[in-house]
């Protein structure tokens, strides 16, 4: 069985390849440059170089979200619509998972981070089970990390913080949390479509092509003032 | 994919998608001018409650229903992909988040099955919805009126646009909204100024900006202020104008610029055929006024239905015959544009 992976919900582009668990290939940048212009290259290039074609895959995997909604709605759409026209299955995973999954051998809690702007995070709470299965145990969402880390803090373990940007939030979580906290090394702060395709291959269900929309957490700023004003208005 | 130029067809079959702003839209058209389908996945009742195109709403809902939409085109026009020579897609202009959407799934369905993807531009995607009609006779000219565009352009021979006139600030259509909504009408308002215009007398002088003499360009916003001027300060004052009164004279400095304008032009370009697309092509008043400039004359008058005016992927797929027979492709790095040169 040939999956296809695809994570471009951060700055982060990755493009990945396996057949039954084994990785063929990957390809991933970190700089921030045209993820639309770049994804559908980077597909044919890998697959080119593997000499498989469109219709030797079974499924695609994809983060699908939470981060840049720009850059979610480019991978998704290309998996979604790339896997219709295949009639093959699709796998959506939470891009924060994706990240969690690098902590496979930590024991305690694993807090996967992107950044949202304005002192607030993409955020959930992991922790790795029994053959490396990882289970999620507060689910993402947006949060402003100061509440976030006092949340953290009163779990009292050891947490692992797993980021791209947490150079942004580094201050703010060592003042709060000190030894609690535990800082992911290199490479292990960098989402990886490989290990996308781990979680597509041991622990996700497939869905239909079609059901496949982006995790984006939060609704549109237009539509948060409507509602506040609709609430607004009902109060009085 | 390099298509030698003795083996292109005419009667080539395409699948084309648009997504520029606030309709998710696909059709299947076969030899750039027979239809064999037409979906359109409207949001406007989304977008309604804010009185607007909501950008990120607008993309949010692409993303949704775009394979949905896709599969409707296939199964109305009675086709499989084996039948597709070719995918086209709106690059641009648009709003870039909506555009993408569609610009990423047409590379991937188009990967997917080896087909090659065919890159339109908007607006002309909205003058070839006139070849849906009938064939055009060149030289052609064609006022694109709608809510973000207000354009005339020159058709020397097929697919050349030279863009003569345009608008230096709102479009036609963004004026309409703009006038709607400071008269309490809601969104989109360009269809009720038109209903109400009827009923109405065109009794208020308001400005009609001919700009320098010799000129094509259009401008809006004047009118547009002095429409909301005078609204403001008939309240002020506590004078009360029927809106249908308003409307039928907003809507005269309208439609008096653009048919003058266009009457002109055809007449400098000695153009065969005249054709009028873009939303704000429904509106009754010009449709009308356009008749009776051409009616009697050599000039031929094309003004496509309603459905093909505004947003639509048809339009992009006639559009995309001409692509198709010059063989014009794009790469898998093809990108959604918000601003784009006609091509």
């Amino acid at each position: 069985m040939k999956i296809l992976a695809i994570d471009t919900s951060t700055h982060v582009m990755g493009v990945a390849l396996a057949e039954d668990n084994k990785l063929l290939g990957e390809y991933v940048t970190n700089f921030k440059k045209n993820h639309s212009l770049r994804l559908m290259p980077a597909i044919h290039e890998l697959l080119k170089e593997l000499d498989i074609k469109p219709q030797d895959l079974d499924a695609i995997a994809v983060a699908k979200g939470p981060g840049s909604y720009t850059g979610v709605r480019i991978g998704v759409t290309t998996a979604k619509s790339m896997a219709w026209a295949l009639n093959i299955p699709v796998y959506g995973v939470s891009s924060l998972k994706v990240l969690a999954r690098n902590g496979t051998y930590f024991s305690g809690v694993i807090c996967p981070f992107i950044d949202a702007r304005r002192g607030q995070v993409y955020t959930g709470l992991y922790k790795m089970g029994a053959e490396h299965q990882i289970k999620t145990i507060i689910s993402d969402h947006i949060v402003a990390m100061e509440d976030w880390l006092h949340y953290i803090k009163e779990k009292n373990e050891p947490v692992l913080f797993l980021s791209q940007d947490y150079d942004l939030h580094h201050s703010l979580i060592s003042e709060s949390l000190a030894d609690q906290a535990v800082v992911g090394n290199g490479m292990d702060m960098l989402p990886k479509p490989s290990v996308l395709l781990s979680l597509a291959f041991e622990q996700e269900k497939p869905i239909s092509a079609h059901a496949l929309v982006p995790e984006y957490t939060q609704r549109t700023e237009a539509e948060k003032k409507w509602l506040e004003k609709k609430e607004g208005k009902t109060d009085a | 994919m390099n298509i030698e130029k003795e083996q292109i067809k005419d009667d080539e079959i395409i699948l084309a998608i648009e997504t520029s702003c606030d309709e998710t839209a696909a059709a299947v058209i076969q030899g750039g001018s027979s239809i064999l389908s037409n979906v359109v996945a409207s949001q406007i009742e989304s977008h309604q409650r804010f009185g607007g195109v909501v950008p990120e709403l607008a993309s949010r809902h692409h993303t949704e229903n775009i394979t949905w939409v896709v599969e409707e085109a296939l199964t109305d026009a009675g086709v499989i992909f084996a039948d597709l020579d070719a995918v086209a897609v709106t690059a641009g202009p648009g709003l870039v988040g909506a555009l993408l959407v569609g610009v990423n799934a047409a590379k991937a369905i188009a990967f997917a099955h080896g087909l090659p993807l065919l890159p339109v531009h908007h607006i002309a995607g909205h003058i070839q919805a006139a070849r849906l009609e009938r064939p055009w006779h060149y030289p052609a000219l064609a006022l694109v009126v709608s809510g973000g565009h207000t354009e005339l352009v020159l058709l020397k021979d097929e697919g050349e646009y030279e863009v003569i006139g345009q608008t230096r600030d709102d479009a036609a259509g963004e004026a309409y909204d703009k006038v709607a909504r400071s008269l309490n009408l809601s969104y989109p308002g360009g269809p009720q100024i038109d209903k109400l215009a009827r009923e109405g007398e065109t009794i208020i002088p308001f400005p009609i900006a001919w700009l320098e003499e010799g000129s094509y360009d259009f401008s809006f916003s004047g009118l547009k202020s002095a429409v909301i001027n005078k609204l403001h300060n008939a309240k002020q004052k506590g004078e009360v104008f029927r809106k249908e009164d308003v409307a039928a004279s907003f809507q005269r400095s309208v439609i008096e610029v653009l048919t003058e304008k266009t009457k002109r032009a055809a007449a400098q370009y000695g153009v065969k055929q005249v054709v009028v697309v873009g939303g704000v092509a429904a509106n009754k008043g010009l449709r009308q006024s356009m008749k009776d400039i051409f009616s009697n004359t050599e000039v031929e008058l094309t003004i496509p239905p309603l459905a093909l005016c505004t947003d639509n992927a048809a339009m992009i797929g006639a559009a995309a015959h001409i692509q198709w027979k010059k063989n014009i492709q794009a790469d898998w790095n093809l990108n959604g544009k918000a601003d784009l040169a006609l091509f």
